[in-house]
């Protein structure tokens, strides 16, 4: 009997756009969905002449995004250009960088479930411009699109780090998280904000003998699904094939392999990467950047506190499940809100199940920011304390969320008025309680017999009192007096 | 009016002794008349020319202030990128490009009311040293109908001497603006690196090209700088320094340099013609009679200046000119079935011979395994030039050296010996690779009669004493006031 093991090797070439408001070398508005070659100008397309002129803003992003990826960020960066033909890329060479790239050496942590973070390592980040799209829809010819021409992109390539589809995932949804923090990007798959190409193989030891399978690139991946799947395949696809051919990694033996969303399979679309030759030098229209310290020192400063770190803190600081935690750091504006919230005075867990039922529900149906909804931090802590100490119940608590969002008035003012305020009145929810005693004499036998009917007795009797008072009365208040009058 | 010069012109203009569209006219009437000859114009504008020109003289008329240039008659290099007519380069893969915008230079010409009456010839994308390279006319020099004019700004110098235009723009990378001006006894100032914008100015070796003007005398250029010079938003590599404030090239032009020094290279020009040496020593000369100390300096790297040229601008224009596809604008090959036979078969077809061998070359210093062996060490070397252009002026005010080791040569004599072409350029060269900037004055003619230029070589950003050092010299000599005879 032969043994074979293997584990699988992930490594990610990430393009993140940089949600500027103008391109990377001209001031065209960054800017989709608009009609084709709608926003650009002779330096985008490329006219004969023209130079590019640098756009500060996308630099200041990515170094925020380095900074945040843990890099080392370089304090003497230079432009190169890259070059290839290919009619959705004007000039036919591609402003990059190349040996000076403006941040190496980092590290992304991931979660990996239990409260626990992987550290997934990271070689560079470096800033160029995107090409434009092919468009090929008009029979026999193609059409050049070069609206996205020049858009910033920060390409960022990590180590091998990763050993499976769901960490690969894992780590996008926290990129995600992070530029979204930083506000250096949209961040949306679908809409090609994030860009993912997992190069992956297997390490296999069949026999106590150890091989490695060649490397394939997984292009055409635009939802985080996708990203893990392929992954999940190839895994699955490069085992079938060692097994079959026993076809091992060679230098030069990289192929490049398209998801099909549609078969969830990936499909061959080149045999051997060519070796590209491209022919990078320095870009003589451009300076090279300098960094000062007290540059430097101003972006760090808009460093924030990192999703994951903040994730994490409010497992251990105010004891909420990781998942909510997940829930409440998915958004910058959601966290800060939460984070606000609390800062008034309310109650973490009870905040969080506010915010993430009905707030977060709320924001998502009127398409905005939690922090859009029109009511104030100061408003939802009043509205926590209120639920906590029993004025209003947890339900009518969130009945007075949503008309808070809707008029704005304070939460003390609208339980009065949509009369949410509880009975707590011991003297005058006794007597309803009496009456309801009085009027149920079976549940009553039932309440006092002891076993499992007693328990089920018990509630429809709490139900009765509570549906007396139209739902006001203080159940915990209800109980304690039922409980008196039964034994 | 044929004889005066740019400033001359503009102040009869400006007190309204004569009208500019008068001078239009006139220009226009000597295009008519002996452009078919000289070919320096790919295209002319009349109409526009003399509507703007009118415009002028009605704003002086009315009293109103005018530009640096008001009114005066001025050309443009075809690889300077205007609004209106063609913006070819000399090439056929650019015959019917139409730029959707106007260069810097373009726009500062204009702002200074400047009246721009044509674009003229220069070989194809600025690769030649002779005007033969451009792919759409011939221009011959109007010293010599048989001789070339130079290049590659062949066109703007011809059109200078020959009384096409009081002014021209050209650009230099290897010495396009000084050898042609030095064949066509026009002046010719190459700036520092990064004294023009050259945005607009279709790229041919970026780190080299820099714009300057063609005129008939040194005052005359620095009236075109104040023009022009300074830095540009749309060009990162651009800069102010020394210009900042207002300051002006031609205020200050008679004051000459006191105890100027003049570096000269022993040695380094024995390969010239004598009668170029001749005419450079006798130079020499008039500057001593002034007072001018004459020192030795040393340019121990010039020796590779050329080679490493030739890797440098040949890898940036083989990536500058990756962008002539035929997909975007510009020529596209009927012939083609795929989109790569649209890139191979329109650029075969329409790019010239030299320009291929350029990009080829280019591409070749480029490609990977050969990038260090070369690029990387001409880039090396050019630190070196650098280098010995910092030591040498360490001792001396400029360099003076003969601007090309030969006076204007036959049509047709070094056409297809490329090496030899190539050796047109010995002495301008280094320049471009230092940064520095480098003027061509007329400083008299061989035994044809045929024009010698003298070259003087500044420190970086030093154009305003460059410009005083060839007044100096052009208030002591008449050579700036001879014109060419046309055998009409």
């Amino acid at each position: 009997m032969s043994s074979i093991e293997h584990r699988v090797i992930v490594g990610l070439e990430i393009h993140v756009q940089l949600c500027t408001e103008s391109k990377m070398f001209c001031r065209c508005a960054v800017e989709f969905g608009q009609q084709a070659n709608s926003r650009v100008c002779p330096v985008c397309i490329g006219m004969p002449g023209v130079l590019p002129v640098m756009n500060k803003k996308a630099f200041e992003c990515s170094v925020l995004a380095g900074l945040a990826l843990n890099c080392r960020i370089a304090r003497f960066t230079k432009w190169d250009r890259k070059s290839y033909y290919y009619p959705d890329l004007p000039k036919n060479y591609q402003i990059s960088q190349y040996d000076m790239p403006l941040a190496e050496e980092g590290f992304i942590e991931i979660p990996v479930g239990g409260g626990r973070a992987k550290r997934i390592r990271i070689i560079r980040a470096h800033l160029e411009e995107d090409a434009g799209k092919n468009l090929h829809t008009a029979g026999s010819f193609s059409q050049v699109d070069l609206n996205r021409a020049g858009t910033p992109l920060l390409e960022i390539v990590t180590e091998p780090d990763l050993s499976s589809g769901a960490e690969a995932r894992s780590l996008a949804v926290e990129l995600q998280r992070i530029v979204r923090y930083l506000g250096v990007s949209q961040g949306d798959m679908q809409k090609g904000h994030m860009r993912f190409e997992p190069n992956i193989n297997l390490a296999i030891t069949k026999d106590g003998q150890k091989f490695r399978t060649p490397i394939s690139e997984i292009k055409n991946l635009n939802s985080f699904r996708a990203l893990e799947r392929s992954i999940d395949y190839e895994e699955h696809r490069q085992l079938d094939e060692f097994l079959e051919t026993g076809a091992v990694l060679e230098t030069g033996s990289k192929t490049t392999r398209g998801w099909d969303d549609d078969r969830e399979i990936t499909v061959l679309q080149r045999e051997k990467e060519e070796s590209h030759d491209y022919r990078y030098f320095p870009e003589p229209d451009l300076v090279p950047v300098e960094l000062s310290d007290e540059w430097l020192e101003r972006i760090r400063e808009r460093l924030c506190e990192l999703p994951l770190s903040r994730q994490m803190r409010y497992v251990d600081q105010y004891g909420l499940g990781e998942y909510d935690a997940g829930v409440l750091t998915a958004e910058v504006a959601t966290s800060d809100f939460f984070e606000a919230v609390v800062a008034c005075g309310a109650e973490p867990k009870r905040t969080c199940n506010l915010l993430t039922q009905v707030g977060l529900r709320l924001a998502n149906e009127k398409r905005c920011g939690i922090d859009e909804l029109g009511v104030t931090a100061e408003g939802v802590a009043e509205l926590v304390r209120m639920v906590d100490h029993g004025r209003v119940s947890a339900g009518a608590g969130e009945k007075i969320f949503e008309t808070m969002s809707d008029t704005g008035k304070d939460p003390d003012l609208l339980a009065e008025e949509m009369n949410l305020i509880q009975k707590s009145d011991a003297g005058e929810l006794e007597g309803i309680v009496d009456e309801v005693i009085g009027e149920n004499p079976q549940a009553v036998e039932d309440a006092t017999s002891g076993g499992k009917k007693s328990k089920k007795a018990v509630g429809f009797l709490l139900g009765q009192v509570m549906q007396r008072t139209k739902g006001r009365a203080n159940p915990k208040v209800v109980s304690e007096i039922l409980a008196g009058k039964l034994n | 009016m044929e004889d005066l010069t740019a400033i001359e012109l503009r102040e009869r203009i400006a007190r309204g002794e004569i009208t500019s569209v008068a001078a239009v006219e006139s220009v226009f009437s000597r295009i008519a008349g002996r452009d078919g000859a000289v070919g320096a114009y790919i295209s002319t504008d009349r109409e526009r020319a003399m509507a703007r020109a009118a415009e002028v003289d009605r704003r002086i008329a009315a009293g109103e202030e005018v530009g640096f240039l008001g009114g005066v008659p001025v050309a443009v290099k075809d690889n300077m990128c205007t609004e209106w007519g063609a913006t070819t380069c000399g090439s056929k893969i650019l015959e019917n490009f139409h730029s959707p915008y106007n260069a810097t230079v373009v726009e500062k010409l204009i702002a200074a009311d400047a009246i721009i009456v044509g674009k003229t010839n220069m070989d194809e994308f600025a690769m030649g040293s002779s005007t033969e390279n451009s792919g759409l006319k011939r221009t011959v020099n109007p010293w010599d109908t048989c001789r070339v004019p130079g290049g590659s700004s062949g066109g703007s110098a011809a059109a200078v001497a020959a009384g096409f235009c009081y002014a021209a723009l050209g650009s230099d990378t290897g010495g396009s603006i000084r050898q042609p001006a030095s064949f066509c006894s026009v002046v010719g100032l190459k700036p520092t690196y990064g004294r023009v914008s050259r945005y607009g100015l279709v790229a041919y070796g970026s780190s080299l090209d820099q714009i300057g003007p063609l005129t008939r005398t040194v005052a005359d250029a620095a009236l075109v700088m104040d023009v022009i010079a300074g830095h540009d938003p749309a060009d990162s590599t651009s800069v102010d320094e020394g210009i900042a404030g207002g300051c002006s090239y031609l205020e200050g032009i008679d004051k000459g340099v006191e105890k100027l020094r003049i570096g000269i290279v022993p040695g380094l020009t024995t390969g010239a013609d004598e009668s170029v040496q001749r005419a450079v020593e006798a130079a020499l000369e008039v500057y001593k009679s002034v007072g001018a100390e004459i020192v030795e300096v040393e340019m121990p790297h010039s020796e590779y200046a050329i080679a490493a040229y030739y890797v440098i601008a040949t890898a940036e224009a083989s990536s500058n000119l990756a962008r002539y596809d035929g997909v975007h604008y510009g020529y596209r090959s009927t012939g083609a079935e795929d989109y790569v036979e649209v890139y191979s078969k329109s650029r075969a077809e329409a790019f010239g011979q030299e320009v291929k061998r350029r990009i080829m070359l280019g591409t070749y210093a480029l490609s990977s395994g050969y990038y260090d062996a070369y690029y990387l060490k001409a880039l090396k070397v050019r630190n070196l030039i650098r280098g010995d252009f910092a030591v040498a002026f360490e001792k001396c005010d400029c360099i003076m050296m003969p601007v090309a080791p030969t006076t204007a040569f036959r049509i047709g004599e070094k056409i297809n010996d490329p090496l030899t072409m190539y050796l047109s350029d010995v002495y301008t060269i280094a320049a471009n690779l230092a940064g520095i900037p480098g003027m061509s004055i007329p400083c008299g003619f061989d035994h044809d009669n045929l024009p010698i230029g003298l070259q003087i070589l500044g420190p970086t950003f030093s154009e305003g004493k460059l410009l005083r050092i060839g007044r100096m010299y052009e208030k002591e000599t008449d050579w700036c006031r001879r014109r060419p005879s046309f055998a009409d």
